[in-house]
């Protein structure tokens, strides 16, 4: 048979399955958006908190303009770790240890397009969470708008794929569901407080801004700051923009090779 | 030759081995599944019936030997054999936030041509609590949900790995009535299982299997029988009980009777039997006395 003879039949069955497998994740998409809002818990740490925060910390700081413009760039960086470092890690072990990653793998629903949907829930919380955040700041505490919405978009993105994947290696770590919150939590709290969350990381001493500096989280604020904030372009913030991207390579390396379908215990 | 009979044949395997690390999980099994045919792999735990399964599930990569399902490897899990089986886990977890309704009909999208939904959960025994939440089911009603969604896809082979470990009487029952009414379907079963009773129940043909090796395999009536050996046992002329085993009763029997007609008297509780697979299966995955 000849080439020509076999392409279109190539083509078109990876057409159809390129089809399938946006339908599936799609599926797969809105049934954990059903699940997210009917599972208080969850809705309550990666949704409400962040929130509750920038309305407390916009209350303590009202009229300090100075430090509204550290706190709603922070939280906004918080939010962005919360909802994907955070979430994924503790429900990529829960599925796990909880046999649903078997049950699934079992089924002819393709394993990327499962975790697509995952991942998009996650992320949509994101970008909720930043609306959210960035509104309230213009609106409620009277800052400026985003000087400059590509630079937001940009560090958002790069921000998401770093903390997702950071989230999904962290999770191959943790050896029960039990457990994982004091892993998550390990990590994330220390993280927040001397990334420059709730006040100017430059201000802090020398030991801490050093290890804020080799971490992901300081370079995400900092880059949202001058999207937010000072209006800083991306050229100016390269090298936050490249330690994330460094960071998000890691997180994809170790998110992939880690990944286990099977209980630890087993 | 392997892939000749695939027509009727849906499982074969063909010395497969398995190792992890030094441990040798499986070792060297053989066997063939017919279509429509309920087939259990019975032994104690910890023999290599669920690595054995979840090779053949697409779970875990053999060592070494040749398997086939459905006429496909197992191995590189094909999506066109992932449509076409249905998989009972020894335990699963579930989407706790669900009703039983949207879980069985989101699964139902998993598949090409699935069977349809409210049938399926009625065959499974869930109508009653198909609008409840999943984490609101009983251990039962939870089985029970693992069925339906290992046969919403309609599958041409069902794997139940362990299907009632833990299950009270009356459950078990329950699972036993759905397994029966799978096999009405014309599906075919792969079962693993501890109990000789379930075993005996459900299945056609039975493997018994210990320590990764498969040492018996026919269906349950003949597995006594093929094991060739019968059990005399009498009272001799003191009236002591005596038991003798072998494989031609005749001669023994003969002298038997022989003698106690001479004497004038009868064999007393004169009994011949072939064992039954209770005695096969505690003979074979007996422990045996070190030294």
């Amino acid at each position: 048979m000849s080439d020509h003879a076999l392409d279109p039949v190539r083509s078109a069955r990876a057409q159809r399955s390129s089809v399938a497998w946006r339908r599936a994740a799609w599926r797969q998409y809105r049934l954990e958006r059903k699940m997210f809002w009917r599972n208080p818990s969850a809705a309550f740490f990666n949704f409400l908190l962040p929130l509750i925060f920038l309305a407390l910390f916009g209350a303590i700081f009202s009229e300090r303009e100075a430090d509204l413009q550290v706190i709603v760039p922070g939280i906004a960086g918080m939010a962005v770790m919360s909802t994907t470092f955070s979430a994924l890690a503790m429900n990529i072990t829960y599925l796990r240890e909880s046999g649903v990653l078997k049950r699934i793998y079992g089924t002819p629903l393709p394993t990327s397009a499962y975790l697509a949907g995952i991942a998009g829930n996650a992320v949509t919380n994101t970008a909720l969470q930043l609306a959210f955040i960035t509104a309230a700041g213009s609106v409620v505490f009277g800052l400026q708008w985003p000087q400059d919405w590509a630079a937001l978009a940009v560090f958002a993105v790069v921000g998401v794929v770093c903390f997702a994947s950071l989230g999904v290696a962290l999770s191959h770590a943790i050896p029960n569901f039990d457990s994982a919150p004091a892993y998550v939590n390990a990590a994330f709290l220390p993280v927040i407080f001397i990334s420059g969350v709730f006040y100017d990381a430059d201000n802090a001493p020398g030991f801490l801004r050093v290890v804020a500096e080799v971490l992901p989280l300081k370079h995400l604020i900092d880059g949202l700051s001058g999207a937010m904030v000072t209006g800083d372009g991306l050229a100016d913030q390269a090298g936050a923009l490249l330690m994330l991207a460094l960071w998000a390579a890691a997180g994809l390396v170790l998110a992939v090779r880690g990944f286990s379908w099977e209980r630890r215990r087993d | 030759m392997m892939g000749e009979m695939t027509a009727d044949v849906a499982i074969e395997v063909e010395d497969l081995s398995k190792a992890y690390g030094a441990h040798q999980a499986v070792r060297g099994i053989s066997f063939t599944v017919r279509r429509g045919e309920v087939f259990g792999l019975l032994g104690p735990n910890g023999a290599g019936k669920t690595t054995t399964v979840e090779i053949l599930e697409g779970y875990r990569q053999r060592s070494a030997g040749r398997v086939a399902v459905l006429g496909m490897d197992p191995g590189p899990r094909p999506s066109a054999l992932r449509e076409r089986i249905g998989i009972v886990l020894q335990s699963s977890g579930l989407y706790r936030h669900l009703t039983v309704q949207e879980a069985v009909s989101h699964w139902a999208g998993f598949y090409d041509a699935p069977r349809d939904v409210a049938g399926t959960i009625a065959l499974s025994g869930l109508e009653a609590v198909a609008g409840q939440r999943t984490r609101t089911l009983s251990g039962g009603q939870q089985r029970r949900l693992d069925f339906a969604l290992a046969l919403i896809g309609d599958p041409e082979l069902v794997f139940l790995d362990e299907p009632t470990t833990g299950f009270d009487p009356a459950a078990r029952r329950q699972a036993w009535e759905t397994v029966r009414s799978l096999q009405e379907l014309g599906k075919t079963v792969l079962l693993t299982t501890h109990y000789l009773d379930e075993a005996q129940a459900l299945a056609d043909r039975v493997a018994i299997v210990k320590d990764g090796a498969i040492l018996a395999e026919g269906a349950p009536g003949e597995l006594g029988a093929a094991s060739r050996r019968y059990r005399v046992a009498w009272r001799d002329a003191d009236g002591a009980p005596r038991e003798r085993e072998t494989e031609d009763p005749t001669p023994l029997l003969h002298e038997l009777t022989g003698a106690a007609l001479a004497r004038g008297e009868r064999v007393h509780e004169l009994s011949v039997t072939q064992p039954s697979l209770e005695d096969v299966y505690l003979e074979l995955t007996a422990e045996v006395a070190p030294g």
